[in-house]
């Protein structure tokens, strides 16, 4: 193996083992946060947003790392967006879950991954299809919020540290 | 904060907190390492797979395809970083005994019955038209829901925003209704 296989195995072992860890790999979980009865995976993906967005733009305002942006292409992301909604809450699981819970021996989640695969397929022969329509109404790029408000990185940070934290007090003092 | 869960997991304030560190080292060492900030994303590897499947009985097909050339089929970071997370969970189940064989999840069999292939054609379909609105997307609750809120990019908060909301609605309408 190369060293970025090597290096994208050993990062794929811990994000796998503490995805388990969390209990976000299960259906139940899944279902539970798109029905808005169990808040584990708000919780868990919430937190690694917090820590993430402090360490990527202290590496990144440091000239240590690079950002790299998706697209702002409405189409894309309206329409995509919305498959990709539809179809997560009938398979109760997306892509890097799906392969978590097949680790934890819910084997149903194969099928939901042979699915993947015959959906990316499938985008692939439909690409210049979309790419001459869904993917061609409106692109505003490679855009952040900090260029897109005027704000600096730092109080777009802090702002979402305020409501996440509150949020999190209302998930605990709730029972969610 | 209790550091345990009823069901003997983590904390998911502290896994996913764990999680968000590991998201930071990992773009330093993929720039260091590699050469190139790499992200945290899972979807554009089930391309890659579909793309590795196809070549062994239509190679010149995939390999004239724009979408795979663009995406280029082959073994890369990503796709070692989803084989590990297989291994991971599997490391983690297996270590505090939460490893457990189930064909039809429980809130599935309440709506649907104990079918496997139901659940199995249920879990088929949602599965391609998750991909395709992924790739659309250009992204998964992973590239866009993680790595693209960290770098605080538009198009991650709107897609989040989506995701949510239409999965939300869809769930409602297909799990909503209570199994007479």
């Amino acid at each position: 193996m190369s060293t970025e296989q090597i290096l994208g195995l050993i990062t794929g072992v811990v994000f796998g083992f503490l995805l388990q860890k969390g209990r976000v790999l299960r259906f139940e979980k899944q279902l539970g946060a798109l029905m808005l009865k169990d808040m584990t995976i708000f919780k868990f993906m919430l937190s690694s947003i917090l820590v993430g967005m402090v360490g990527i733009n202290l590496l990144s305002s440091a000239g240590i790392i690079t950002l790299s942006h998706k697209a702002m292409n409405v189409g894309a992301v309206v329409a995509g967006g919305s498959l990709f909604g539809a179809g997560w809450a009938i398979m109760g699981f997306c892509p890097g879950t799906s392969i978590g819970a097949l680790g934890e021996g819910r084997w149903h989640a194969l099928f939901a991954a042979l699915g993947m695969v015959a959906g990316a397929a499938l985008y692939a022969e439909l690409y210049p299809l979309f790419k001459s329509t869904v993917l061609a109404w409106k692109n505003f790029g490679k855009i952040g919020l900090p260029e897109v408000t005027g704000l600096s990185p730092w109080v777009i940070i802090a702002l979402f540290w305020a409501a996440t934290i509150s949020l999190f007090a209302w998930f605990e003092k709730k029972g969610l | 904060m209790k550091r345990k869960t009823k069901d003997g997991g983590w904390s998911p304030y502290l896994a996913g907190a764990l999680l968000g560190l590991l998201a930071v080292v990992s773009v330093w060492a993929t720039t260091s390492l590699l050469g190139k900030s790499t992200y945290l994303g899972a979807s554009t590897t089930f391309v890659r797979a579909a793309g590795l499947l196809e070549r062994t009985v239509a190679g010149e097909h995939v390999a004239a395809n724009e979408y795979f050339k663009k995406e280029k089929v082959r073994v890369d970071w990503q796709f070692m970083l989803v084989c590990g997370i297989f291994l991971g969970a599997l490391a983690s189940s297996l270590s505090d005994r939460s490893f457990k064989l189930e064909g039809v999840p429980p809130v599935w069999k309440k709506r649907f019955g104990p079918s496997v292939g139901k659940r199995a054609a249920g879990a088929f379909l949602g599965g391609i038209v998750a991909m395709v609105g992924a790739r659309m997307a250009d992204g998964c609750p992973s590239g866009h829901g993680l790595s693209g809120m960290m770098q605080l990019s538009v198009s991650s908060f709107v897609a989040l925003a989506v995701f949510f909301s239409v999965g939300a609605i869809v769930a409602a309408i297909v799990y909503g209704r209570r199994a007479s």
